[in-house]
Parts: structure tokens; sequence; C-alpha cells
């Protein structure tokens, strides 16, 4: 090298270096052509890929949309309530898979009556698997508390893995954003999606609680588990969500549990005094109508739930539960 | 098989069991996780422990009697510790074998060379002993800071593990966040890369359990050493020696970490691992020296009132310091908590995080309740904390001590501190909006959130009645917000009248009320009604909250919270209670 910083620079190498800084130089602007961008950002412009939760529900018989059972053992009047609308086999076909939303919004024990009754949830499972003959049955929710502890602490895990079911935690990548048609609260918004996209059935299975600030959640407001992000500000509205809720959500079937009702300090309850025994259940194609009918073990009138007239007016279900002719039964 | 051979096996061994360790540590029955493996095992061996909780409690907390069987390994074999177990060791001597393989014998030889900064050690060990040793000037353990089984477990657990784990989920199902975690990582990396300048270059120099063992080595019945003079001092075996401790010439006993490599390396085979001392003499003291010594117990007997001057523990205290359920009075918790960051790895909520210095130097990595991370303040069902706590810093409570239930009933639940509104921040309080999503979420029975119900007329809420029916009222006013009035919170209030019914839509220049429930009396044209949001405004009842912080965890309002704990009412000190007694 050092020889040659002596030497004048001959011809060829100038040519060679001269080709190469011309490279560079192509290359650069090449790069800068492919990133070139002339307006620069826009507010709002991130645009994400929209989903759509599809329709669960299954073709109405009349006379078959809402069984209500009166008993105290779960797994009897759930029993009954399934056969009364034409068994299992009516909404889940032989090699189906069904996903079912039980309310595990709290990291507490099934006796307090804050969660769904993991006995419930399994009997379901099973009926899924030996009258139904499901392929996979998964149990999933979106808690309010720390998502493991809720399906450890209430239960339902080890009611779903002892049944065969799977339980779908909410990780973040199981989410999606959706748009309601004709809704004015989920615009743009996640919910949990990913669980939801594949299955062929859909059952909601709730428990009746006092809500300070909706009056009651039923099994309307048991969607709330299917919104991801701050959902909480929806609490401004919460009518107008749970009826928005209602109208996103079209399950095959859902179950209502009112055998024993959390009376007073709900939604989290805490203390088996705010327990008051009912011992009904409510098996519905229609949720509107279960709802309507759970708000009376309550001590509640359709009246004092605005979203069940909500709803109801924007054809999600009728708050008119007579009209269904629900069938009733009783089991000891 | 080779001698060290069967160190480097004992090394995988244990760093492996070290960090199948910190990955089980998530609650739970599975085989990978909580179960019943014993995730502080590690904490236990570690002798710094022991006698650092002796010095400043007087006490050996049983589950440490596990120091008693390294110590007595040590008084046998010397520092095995170190070279075979240390897990925060192994990392050293693999970075530090890495880094220099490359390197010819004599720069290794270099390398490996005695050096008199060695004895920082010893000092940094005087140091925080005597912080610990004098209960009359306040004493306090912050062995953990630098201690390397704390170290090397909060940094697998609240730095690695979470950024490891955010693909696979498997010892969460949302990713864990610790609030400046980047610390305690920037103190980790800058001891792994200090091996690249030296190898182990932080046991040689800064780690106390290290200089712990080697003070304790003196008595070690086997020790490395020449088993004859006659040497051609070609010095090979000072080439991968790990404690620079000269086992060419006059062995220091109390750096040697057994690592084997001179025994291995020594092609003549004139160095052993024998009882009596090396026949080219060994020291057996360690390098510090009178002045060395007196400067470090001088200033670490200092140090603790000197920090304590900022008052922190008296009327000073940081109302933010939330500390989990289970924990010691602040002095004692002080003399207890080792830093390892255990509590903060099992939390399943992620809510105990490593404290920072707004509350006071001595706060720093101790656990702190931040309601803003995680996935729901401090659950009421859930004592794990307390469980795996090394120390006992947090009790190992029962969940009916927690709640306050059974035969605690008459003590009454664990307060961690008392929730208050922040009423200019509160939608319902201050901006006339329905929430309660605090009331909601309180886990409390009775809740200790309760509300009251109000009526506010709201913004341009007095109309003039245009025509009304029993049903609808048309209003002059003809640019009402569409169907802002449909949410079934507001309610329509005619003029004079205390007769509040509910609206159940709206156009711009009409009002509908629900047809369950009529007007009384329809009212005259010309006259005025009001349009009222009915709000539910949360109040705390002090007597009741526990300072569980999931109100401020829940609280819509995102930046700063309406409603925030704050540790005032802390059943664990008596000098911050809030209420009377009566």
């Amino acid at each position: 090298m050092n020889e040659q910083i002596d030497k004048e620079l001959d011809r060829r190498q100038f040519l060679t270096r001269a080709g190469k800084a011309g490279i560079a130089i192509a290359a650069t602007g090449a790069v800068s052509y492919l990133f070139y961008d002339a307006t620069g950002p826009q507010p709002r412009s991130k645009t994400e890929e929209l989903v759509t939760l599809p329709d669960f529900s299954v073709p109405q018989t009349a006379g078959q949309t809402m069984s209500i059972v009166k008993g105290y053992d779960r797994v009897k009047t759930v029993d009954k309530a399934m056969e009364l609308l034409g068994g299992i086999e009516r909404f889940v076909k032989p090699g189906e898979t069904v996903a079912i939303k039980p309310n595990v919004a709290f990291a507490s024990p099934p006796m307090l009556g804050a969660t769904t009754r993991p006995e419930l949830v399994a009997e379901v499972v099973r009926l899924c698997y030996s009258r139904g003959r499901a392929k996979q049955v998964y149990v999933t929710d979106n808690p309010i508390n720390d998502p493991a502890s809720c399906f450890r602490l209430s239960g339902i895990g080890k009611a779903a893995s002892r049944t065969g079911a799977k339980v779908i935690l909410p990780k973040d990548n199981l989410f999606g954003h959706t748009t309601l048609t004709g809704g004015k609260l989920i615009r743009n918004w996640p919910i949990f999606f990913e669980p939801f996209k594949k299955v062929h059935k859909l059952i909601g299975i709730a428990p009746i609680k006092h809500h300070h600030r909706s009056g009651a959640s039923m099994t309307m407001k048991n969607w709330y588990g299917l919104l991801g992000g701050r959902r909480n500000i929806f609490h401004q509205d919460i009518n107008t969500i749970i009826c928005e809720l209602a109208m996103m959500v079209k399950p095959t079937l859902v179950i209502l549990d009112g055998t024993q009702v959390m009376m007073t300090n709900g939604p989290t309850g805490g203390s088996i005094s705010d327990l008051r025994r009912a011992d009904t259940l409510i098996a519905s194609c229609d949720m509107v109508a279960a709802d309507s009918y759970g708000c009376s073990l309550l001590d509640l009138k359709v009246a004092d739930l605005p979203y069940l007239t909500k709803a109801d007016r924007a054809g999600a279900g009728t708050t008119n539960y007579e009209s269904l002719k629900p069938i009733l039964a009783t089991v000891s | 098989m080779r001698i060290v051979q069967t160190r480097r096996i004992s090394q995988v061994f244990f760093f492996s069991l070290f960090a199948w360790f910190c990955i089980v540590s998530t609650v739970g029955d599975k085989l990978w996780q909580l179960r019943g493996w014993p995730v502080n095992w590690f904490l236990q061996l570690d002798p710094l422990v022991a006698i650092g909780t002796i010095l400043t409690t007087h006490s050996l907390y049983w589950p440490l009697l596990w120091a008693l069987v390294v110590v007595s390994l040590t008084i046998i074999f010397g520092r095995f510790f170190c070279s075979w177990v240390c897990p925060f060791g192994s990392i050293h001597h693999f970075v530090g074998f890495l880094g220099n393989r490359k390197k010819k014998a004599a720069q290794k030889v270099q390398l490996n060379k005695y050096r008199k900064a060695q004895c920082v050690k010893y000092l940094v060990l005087i140091v925080f002993l005597f912080m610990a040793a004098f209960p009359s000037v306040g004493a306090t353990l912050q062995t953990g800071l630098l201690d390397p089984i704390p170290l090397v477990t909060r940094s697998f657990n609240l730095v690695l593990l979470p950024i490891a784990d955010r693909s696979v989920n498997v010892t969460s199902v949302a990713g864990r966040f610790y609030e400046s975690a980047w610390l305690i990582y920037a103190m980790f990396l800058t001891a792994v890369l200090l091996n690249l300048v030296i190898p182990r270059f932080y046991c040689r120099f800064i780690c106390p359990l290290g200089a712990l063992f080697g003070v304790i080595d003196r008595f070690a019945l086997w020790r490395i050493g020449k088993n004859q003079n006659e040497c051609v001092n070609c010095r090979l075996c000072e080439k991968s020696c790990e404690g620079g401790c000269e086992p060419a010439g006059n062995i220091r006993i109390s750096e040697c970490v057994l690592c084997f490599n001179c025994l291995d390396d020594c092609k003549h085979e004139l160095i052993s691992y024998q009882t009596r001392p090396s026949l080219a003499g060994e020291e057996t003291d360690t390098d510090i020296s009178r002045r060395g010594f007196v400067l470090s117990l001088a200033s670490g007997i200092l140090a603790v009132p000197v920090v304590r001057l900022s008052n922190k523990l008296g009327s000073n205290w940081y109302h933010r310091v939330i500390r989990p359920p289970g924990a010691l009075a602040e002095e004692q918790f002080l003399q207890r908590c080792i830093k390892c960051g255990q509590c903060m790895r099992v939390c399943p909520t992620n809510v105990i995080q490593p404290g920072g210095i707004d509350g006071g130097l001595e706060n720093l990595w101790t656990p702190v309740l931040n309601n803003r991370i995680g996935s729901s303040g401090c659950q009421l069902n859930c004592v794990a904390c307390g469980q795996v706590c090394p120390t006992s810093a947090l009790r190992p409570i029962k969940l009916s001590e927690k709640l306050g239930i059974g035969e605690f009933a008459k003590i009454g639940p664990i307060k961690l501190g008392t929730a208050f509104l922040d009423r200019p921040r509160c939608l319902p309080w201050a901006m006339d909006r329905p929430c309660i999503v605090c009331e909601e979420n309180c886990p409390v029975s009775p809740k200790a959130i309760y509300t009251q119900e109000c009526f506010n007329t709201v913004r341009d809420g007095i109309l003039t009645v245009k025509k009304a029916t029993n049903e609808t009222i048309e209003t002059v006013e003809d640019n009402l917000p569409l169907d802002k009035f449909a949410t079934g919170d507001y309610y329509c209030v005619i003029e004079e009248g205390d007769e509040r019914t509910k609206i159940v839509g709206n156009t711009a220049n009409s009002i509908e009320i629900s047809p369950s429930r009529q007007l009384e009396e329809i009212p005259a044209a010309g006259s005025k009604i009001q349009v009222q949001v009915r709000l539910q405004r949360p109040h705390i009842d002090i007597e009741k909250c526990i300072g569980c912080g999931v109100c401020e965890h829940e609280c819509p309002v995102s930046g700063k919270k309406a409603v925030r704990v704050s540790a005032e009412g802390e059943t664990r000190s008596t000098d911050r209670t809030l209420l009377l007694k009566g």
C-alpha cells in the first residue's frame, strides 16, 4: 500500500474507482426513491383490518326457543332445560367445534357466585361431547381480574380440562378490531376474536347478578368479556354498550343460571350473604327473552333495565318472553 | 473423568436448576408451574443472606438453615460454591472463557494474575455487614444490592425471563412488566461484560459473598497447593486461574475459587488438592490494609444514619411505598428484604414492582405495589408473595389472615393502604358522566366503595315546552343533540315538580318518555322542563377499604387515575393509621 501512495493513479484505477463511486451514488438515490414520501404522516393514518363475529344462531323451532327449569341441582336442571329445547343435538352437530363463554370475570371461588358455576360448565361440555358429538369444545373469557387466576380460582379451568374442553386465555394476539353495523360505541374496537373465528357454535353461560351501574348482569352483559382495550370507558353509556353487545353476538344458545342469585354487592359479591336461592335455570335461543325473565329473580322489571328495551328495539330479541311460550319444568 | 469436567457438569447442572426454578415460579399446579418446586433454594443456600439477617434481626429464619450446609462444606472443601454451584459465577466463568479463549497463554497468565484491588470485595462486605450490625444507629440489610444470588435471581426473573417469554407466553398470558427493570439489567450487563476486561471481574473484585467465602476459606481442610516446591516455573497453572490466586507461587487461599484449572493445566502434576499447605507457601489472610478495614467499617456504620437523615422512616415516609400483604413494619421489613424479586416474580397479577429511590435509598428494588401495572391490583384471594419470600420480610400469611376471617375475624383484614378519590378527575363527580367502574370492581363485601345518587341538570338542559303528550314533549329549542338522552341515564323534570321521568329517546326538538312511566301531569305549552342526568357518585368507606388497588387499576381515567391508593392506614404500621378506633 505504501508504495501505491507514492504512485500517480493510473487510468484503469481511476475508472474503477469512478465506477464504484457512481454505483454508490446510484444506490443511495435508489434507496431514497424507494422510501420517498411526499406527504408525511397523516393524523390517525393507521387503519386496522376489521373482523366480524360469525352468526352462530340455529334456525328457530316454534315453541322450543326458551325453557325454564326449576330445581337446585344445576346438572339436572341444565340437562332438563336442554332436553326441552330439543336436546343439545339440535344445536351441536357431530364433528362441530363449540365455544363456551362462561362469566369468569373475577378471581373468586365458585361458592360466592360471582362467576359461572364450574359444574354447569362441565355439564354443558359433557353434553356437547357425548350427545352432540362435538369435535372440540373451547371454554374462554377475557376476565377483569388476572385471567389465569380467574380460571383457576373459579374452578372453571379445572372443570374444562376435566371434561376435555380446552381453555383459551386472552393473549394479546387473539384480539381483532371490529365495527358493529349500526353501532354507536363498537366502532373499530378490539374484541376477543380468534377463539370464535373458526368455531361452529357459541354457547353463553352466565349467572344472574346484581350490577350497580346497569341494574343486572346476565347473559347479555356476559358478552362484555369479548371486549378488549379500555372497555371500562363504556360504563359511561352502559345500556347502549350492552345493547350493542347483544346486536354483535349471535349465540347458538344462552344459559342463564338463577339457581343462586346475587342480590347485593354485585357484580363481585364476596359473601355468601349476597346470594339468594331462586332455584331456576333458563336456556334460551333468545338472550333478550332470557334476561327479561331473569331480571324478575332480582326483583326487577324489564323497564328497570333500559338495555332490554333497547335490545328489543334493535331486533336482538324480545322482552316479551311470554310470546315465546317458554317451556316450564321442575326437577327434583 | 478429569476433575474440571466434573466441575463443568456441576456448573451446568446448578445453572440449569437455577434457570428452571426461575421459569417455574408461576402460580399454578402444572409441572412447569410453582406446585412444590423449592424455588428459593439458591437464596437459602446463600450464607450472606443468613448472616445478614442474623445481624439485623438476631435470629436465623428456619429456611435459611441451608446456608449452614454451604458454610460447613466451605470449611471442609474451600470456596467450592463459586466455581461449582453459583449460577452467577457460572455465567462469569463462561463469558470470561468465551471472551478470552483466543488469547495467547502468556496473555492469559497476565489476565489471571493477582491484583491488589481484589481486596475491594472484602471492603464491600465490611460496609454491608456494618450497615446491618448496629440497630442502635439503624440497621438495614443492603447486601442484596450486590449479593450475587439475589442479583442474578432478580436479573433473570425481572428482566431476562419477561423478554424471553414475550413470544411463548409460558410464564404469563400477557407480558410481564417491571418498573425500571432497565437499571437491574444495566447492573447485570455491566457485571457480565466486565468479564471481557478481566475474567470473573465481579467475583474477584466486587462479590461480597465471595469475600465471605474468602474469609471462611482460611479454615478449609482441603486446599489447592503444590505437592513439591521444585517447579520449572512455566506458570501455565495461572493461565486459566479463575480466582487470580497465584497457584504458581505463594497461593492465596482466600482468592481460590476451586476451579481446578491449575491442577488440570500443570503438565508435571505438581499441583494437587490436599490437606497440607502448599509446599511453595500459601497466604490465608485477605489482603486488606488496616486503613481499608477501618474506613469501610466506619463508612458502613455511618451509611445508615446518613441515609436515614431523609427521615423516610419517620414523618417524611413516602405514601406510594405500598407493601405487599404480610409485609413487616417498615423498619423490620428493611432488616429482612434482600431485593431478590421473588415476590415480584410470583405475583400472579404483576402488581408487585421493584421500588425506586423516591421512597428513600433503602427502598431500591424492594417490593412496592404499582396498580397501574399488571392485570388487576392485589388479588383478594391470593397470598403467593409471602409464601416465596425467603427471609420472611413478607410473612407467609394464610388467606384467612389476609381476609380477616376465621381466627382473624377479630383483627380484621390486612389493609395495604387506603383508596382516595380525586373528585376533580372523577367522571361522575367532576364531569357529570355516569361511570362507577371502581364501585363495580371493589372486591370487598360489603363494598368499600359505595355510591350516592344525584340528579344534575345538564348544560343547556332547561327547555321550553312547545307541545306535549304523555309520551313525548316537543320543545321550542330545536338543537338537542340527537339521541344523546337515550342512554337510560337521563331524566326529565317538569318545572316545580319533583317527579322525574326516564327519557328513552330524543330528536332535535322532542323528548320521548318511557311508555311504562308516563307523565302524571302533561306540561303546558310555554312551561319549562329540565333534562337531568342520573349520577351515582362514588364514596370510599375507609373502614372497609383494604387498599388492594383494584379500583385504581380499573379506573377509566387512564392518565392520573381518579381513584388512587396511598399507604395511609396500612395495618403493618401503627404510626400511619388514618382512623380513630372507636
